[in-house]
């Protein structure tokens, strides 16, 4: 029985995202410890991607809000669109949005950096001046895309929220304080803790892959494009698979 | 077997103080393509030798083991009485801090200022200096190749020629007393090659360090070195001066000359 080549290529890859993974794991508790570099990540993965993903955040509030009201008027339910767009956003869509946006933004820029760092022979000139590279450049990076995707998600559902708010009073009027009751009535914890923990999954993903992509980077200038476009299609991707299995998991433990 | 070769160094480091670097029987492969094959060097203190060689001969391989950037699959590389490939980690940085390299494409970091990059080796081996210490550093280094000046620019902003030397400046900074010299004049123009060239031997001068030089550019290797070595087919072919090479005979060695 012969495999396809695409499939073959798909499972080598598969073997080798798992090493680099099970490397990472292994470098992560060892010292010396990168926190100056770990701080820097943050505030470059962090802070830089928050007018991004608030901006999108923001208009998605907006429009969701806006392209739901004339069904929710239809069935007579207007009121009821706050509580709607919270769960929505909150539950799957706010988490889902932000972390493709932080996949297309940071996914490619890891990828693009490390990716030029190879062909450029920066990652053997760390290593030479007494540093390990892989420390320095892949553990940082997927610690801080891990632990600010999170941070960023909280963030842009309140922005999201703020826009449905603004969405609800462009036809009608509903005050500042009854939007949000409206919105924290009809919302569990069961809501908000699988994706808040899933936004964790996603960050990790996203800075695997980014890094994976950048290191192995290879022939030339092309590589680096194509290490930054792979970089944040496979991380979209894993996105997509995480949330189908976080669904699955959820599901089973009665948490839907 | 570490220990016996150490051992077997030591023995040799105070019989013959002069060697800094020996390669002896290096073999390296990726996959059939065998690059390295019984390959031996030595290098004496304040000597500059080059290694000469064709296109993917397997000269950046061998500088990249002695470095310890690729393992060899066979073969000792001993440097401060060390054996190369059977260093840790730790180990081998304490050896690379004793080490300069210059790689090819320069390898500056390009998120970071001049300065910042000059500082890079000194911060990342524990080297305990104050800031006071350091600044005087990175002058002497940037003023050594001639361009003080660009300490707080980006290397985005600097030329190629200035690039060469701020990496140059890069290797100096830690004092090594031996440079690896990674093809130093590749994608310069031959005037700022010459440039370069002038200030390699300058600094072997001036700090008496040893030079391994990797290069297929003949400007180099007869302004540079002390000695040529000639590598075909992943070994040493031919070993001598610039000009007792010159006169070889043999086709292999000769068509590097002509």
């Amino acid at each position: 029985m012969t495999i396809a080549p695409g499939l073959k290529l798909f499972f080598y890859e598969a073997g080798d995202i798992s090493r680099f993974t099970a490397r990472f794991f292994k470098q992560w508790f060892k010292p010396r410890y990168e926190v100056a570099e770990f701080l820097r990540q943050c505030f470059v993965i962090g802070y830089k991607s928050f007018p991004l993903v608030g901006l999108t955040a923001f208009i998605m509030g907006l429009v969701l809000t806006m392209q739901l009201r004339p069904s929710m008027v239809d069935y007579g339910v207007e009121s009821q669109l706050p509580a709607i767009v919270g769960i929505a956003i909150i539950r799957e869509i706010g988490t889902v949005i932000t972390a493709l946006i932080f996949a297309g933004k940071i996914g490619s820029s890891i990828g693009a950096e490390l990716g030029s760092m190879k062909v450029t022979e920066q990652i053997d000139a760390m290593e030479v001046s007494g540093t390990n590279p892989f420390k320095y450049l892949v553990v940082t990076r997927v610690l801080a895309a891990t632990l600010m995707l999170p941070v960023l998600v909280i963030l842009g559902d309140a922005i999201s929220l703020y826009g449905s708010y603004l969405g609800v009073n462009i036809k009608s009027t509903t005050s500042f304080n009854l939007f949000w009751t409206q919105v924290f009535d009809n919302l569990s914890f069961t809501d908000v803790l699988p994706a808040f923990i899933k936004s964790y999954f996603f960050g990790f993903a996203v800075g695997i892959i980014g890094c994976y992509k950048g290191y192995n980077s290879s022939k030339g200038t092309e590589g680096v494009g194509r290490s930054a476009n792979s970089a944040v299609v496979v991380s979209s991707v894993m996105i997509f698979v995480i949330d189908l299995l976080a669904v699955q998991v959820t599901d089973a433990l009665g948490l839907n | 077997m570490t220990e016996a070769i150490n051992r077997r160094t030591d023995q040799y480091y105070q019989s013959a103080e002069e060697k800094v670097l020996m390669v002896h029987h290096l073999y390296k492969s990726f996959g059939n393509n065998n690059v390295l094959v019984d390959f031996d060097l030595e290098l004496t203190k304040g000597e500059s030798v080059v290694v000469l060689g064709k296109s993917g001969s397997g000269k950046s391989v061998l500088i990249k083991c002695i470095i310890g950037l690729l393992k060899p699959d066979k073969g000792s590389i001993e440097m401060f009485g060390k054996n190369i490939p059977d260093l840790n980690a730790d180990e081998l940085d304490k050896v690379r801090a004793k080490v300069g390299f210059l790689f090819q494409s320069n390898a500056l970091y390009d998120s970071m200022t001049v300065r910042q990059n000059l500082e890079f080796p000194l911060r990342r081996h524990w080297i305990e200096v104050s800031q006071a210490e350091v600044n005087t550093m990175l002058m002497q280094a940037l003023e050594d190749v001639g361009l003080a000046h660009t300490i707080d620019m980006m290397p985005a902003e600097l030329s190629g020629g200035m690039r060469k030397r701020i990496a140059l400046a890069r290797t100096l900074i830690l004092k090594p007393e031996i440079i690896l010299y990674d093809e130093p004049t590749t994608g310069l123009d031959p005037i700022t090659g010459k440039e370069i060239i002038e200030l390699m031997v300058e600094i072997r001068q001036k700090y008496n360090t040893t030079s391994l030089i990797i290069s297929h550019d003949m400007n180099c290797v007869k302004m540079a070195s002390n000695r040529v070595v000639i590598l075909v087919d992943g070994c040493c072919y031919a070993n001598g001066t610039f000009d007792e090479l010159k006169q070889n005979t043999d086709p292999k060695v000769k068509q590097f000359f002509e």
